[in-house]
């Protein structure tokens, strides 16, 4: 079992995060925290991507002279988290520009208060 | 020659749209807006031309992105139904953003006006990159820059209450992504692919061997979910009545006319595509489909019942309408799924009205959503009574417009495929909601028809008074009635062209 665990360390560890970050966006009040759970989130995921193409023993996809195809790791899912990061970087400054502008219209960053706020200005 | 410049439409229209999203960002307001219309208008050009000769064609094209052929490349696919729906999507979003453009330039900050023309060249290119890509990572990445532009439109009422349904929906759809991200990148561990191709052949081996069956369906789910969510099918559906009720008119219509289309358009092309028919429907997420549609169908139609809010009652409305695609596409078959297309576009060409139309109403009625106040508001702008009620009446399903096609088809698909386990909670279920519709339209448009004495209307004033920014409201409801009454009236070459369009994605 243990073995097993250790084996693919990198998935459980990117399962376990996801749990964590997924709870902490779904569940959390604070916007702030709500944010790091996206990004802890998303970093999971590239762990998670990046474990797929790594092969143990190989070399970074860099051209180097002498090394044939075989001696590289898959480069694909590399690629893909970079995208991955770009996309993740846009959505938490957007995320954060709007807790910017909820904490001076609202003075709080619970966004129960936040409701609660807006119900009483709808009534 | 002619045919091999063509087929290079869709890449130059996904190019010219950021482009443009660039040069709108560092334009003033006026300019911005201008080389924005310019944009919808080449892309809706593009996108009948390509119809066109995809008509003649007659089989699907792919056209390969850079010099690295599949399973390498990046590629864009097309047969008739992604240039058929660009089209339809293209112009329910220049015909939305023309609509509400008086109650956005009254709304938006001065100085921040070119920040809503950027999001709307972003929201083209997502329309077009998630309607003609190939590749499941691209069309990740597309979804992405499609939320952040949404939000962007949302923020353009710059308001409170605004920026905090902007978040909400950030947040519902951040979650989205993510088990979606988590779908594709299973599907990737499972088959080693991103192309769609590669990944359908790959899956279809796997199922028949029955290897990795746990992951395939873990993935087929998650992706499932992810785009659920972002479309806001039942229980997903809470953020809508928020985000709906305070965002602008223009940016509530483009959310419900072509946003929360494109997540439901991608993952249509998935189950064709990536999946194959065959093993999403016996993974069983067919079946959970029909169940949260069906329930969406009633649970939205209850929900618009209750609320004292005029904008809201709209926005849960359209959770029922998104219950009703994903019923029809829980169905199956080839008429189930031509029934969920026609019901997509029919929401998509009547549910912008209705918001556009609502928000002159309440600019009447001392800008309150309330119905105590709406009373009369169709005496006072007529136009915007007529526009409403014409939005109602499709909603509602009376013959002559889009709506009844749709309640037809879906009642027909129920009732060919599979009799007796779909067909009769089908058939309930479109009977109910169809009260429950005309229960709340009904509702809505007798109180705007019945007469005010605090806010009589003004005898004098003509009915079709363009002034202020009206010219182009009434040019967005009348194209918006016209296109209604012709997918009413004319649904059979629409139809046919669904279902050749299926076709050539390969059911």
């Amino acid at each position: 079992m243990l073995d097993q665990i250790l084996a693919c360390l990198p998935e459980v560890v990117a399962v376990l995060l996801y749990a964590i970050g997924f709870m902490l966006l779904l569940l959390h009040k604070n916007l702030i925290k709500k944010i790091i759970g996206l990004n802890i989130m998303d970093t999971s995921m590239y762990l998670f991507l990046a474990s797929m193409g790594y092969i143990q023993g190989n070399i970074a996809p860099i051209l180097t002279e002498g090394a044939t195809v075989a001696d590289y790791i898959n480069p694909i899912p590399s690629g893909l988290v970079l995208t991955g990061i770009v996309v993740s970087v846009s959505t938490t400054a957007l995320m954060l520009a709007l807790v910017i502008r909820l904490y001076r219209a609202y003075h709080t960053l619970n966004l129960d208060e936040i409701y609660i706020e807006i119900q009483r200005g709808r009534r | 020659m002619i045919s091999s410049f063509v087929v290079n439409f869709p890449l130059f229209c996904i190019v010219a749209s950021l482009l443009c999203a660039v040069v709108c960002s560092v334009l003033v307001s006026h300019a911005a807006e201008k080389v924005c219309w310019g944009l919808l208008m080449a892309v809706l050009a593009a996108n009948i031309t390509l119809l066109v000769y995809q008509i003649q064609n007659g089989e699907s094209v792919t056209f390969m992105m850079g010099h690295f052929p599949a399973p390498w490349g990046n590629e864009l696919r097309f047969g008739i139904l992604e240039p058929m729906i660009a089209i339809l999507l293209g112009l329910v979003l220049l015909l939305t953003a023309i609509g509400g453009r008086m109650h956005y330039f009254a709304q938006a900050q001065t100085g921040h006006r070119s920040v809503y023309f950027t999001m709307l060249c972003l929201l083209q290119a997502s329309t077009m990159a998630m309607l003609f890509t190939n590749d499941i990572f691209t069309g990740y990445v597309f979804i992405e820059i499609a939320t952040i532009a949404t939000c962007g439109v949302l923020v353009s009422r710059n308001t409170p209450g605004s920026i905090a349904a902007a978040m909400r929906y950030m947040i519902f759809s951040q979650i989205g992504s993510g088990l979606f991200l988590l779908g594709v990148i299973l599907l990737y561990g499972i088959t080693g692919h991103l192309l769609l191709p590669n990944i359908c052949a790959a899956v279809q081996q796997l199922w028949a061997t029955g290897e990795y069956h746990l992951p395939l369906t873990a993935a087929i789910s998650l992706i499932t979910v992810g785009l659920a969510i972002k479309s806001g099918l039942f229980p997903f559906h809470f953020w809508m009545a928020d985000t709906y009720g305070s965002a602008s008119p223009g940016a509530a219509g483009v959310m419900s006319g072509v946003v929360s289309k494109l997540y439901i358009l991608f993952l249509l092309k998935l189950i064709f595509c990536a999946f194959g028919t065959e093993v999403y429907y016996d993974s069983g997420a067919q079946n959970v489909m029909f169940v949260f549609g069906a329930a969406g169908a009633l649970v939205g139609s209850v929900s618009a019942i209750h609320q004292r809010d005029i904008n809201r009652m709209t926005a849960y409305s359209s959770a029922s309408q998104i219950g009703y695609i994903y019923m029809a596409l829980g169905i199956g078959g080839q008429a189930g799924v031509i029934a969920a297309l026609f019901q997509l576009i029919a929401h998509a060409i009547t549910k912008p009205p209705l918001f556009l139309s609502l928000a002159r109403l309440r600019d009447v009625s001392g800008n309150s959503p309330y119905f105590a106040d709406l009373q009369g508001a169709a005496h006072r702008d007529r136009l915007a009574g007529i526009s409403f009620t014409l939005g109602a009446m499709s909603m509602v399903g009376l013959p002559t417009m889009a709506g009844f096609i749709v309640k037809l088809q879906i009642a027909s698909a129920a009732v060919s495929t599979d009799i007796g386990l779909k067909a009769i909670p089908t058939l309930i279920v479109l009977a109910l909601s169809t009260v429950l519709n005309t229960v709340y339209f009904l509702r809505t448009v007798l109180r705007i028809y019945t007469p005010s004495e605090t806010h009589p209307a003004d005898p004098k004033a003509p009915w079709w008074s363009p002034k202020g920014g009206r010219v182009s409201a009434t040019l967005a409801y009348a194209a918006f009635a016209a296109m209604n009454f012709g997918f009413g009236l004319f649904s059979q070459p629409v139809l046919a062209l669904l279902e050749r369009g299926i076709g050539m994605l390969g059911f």
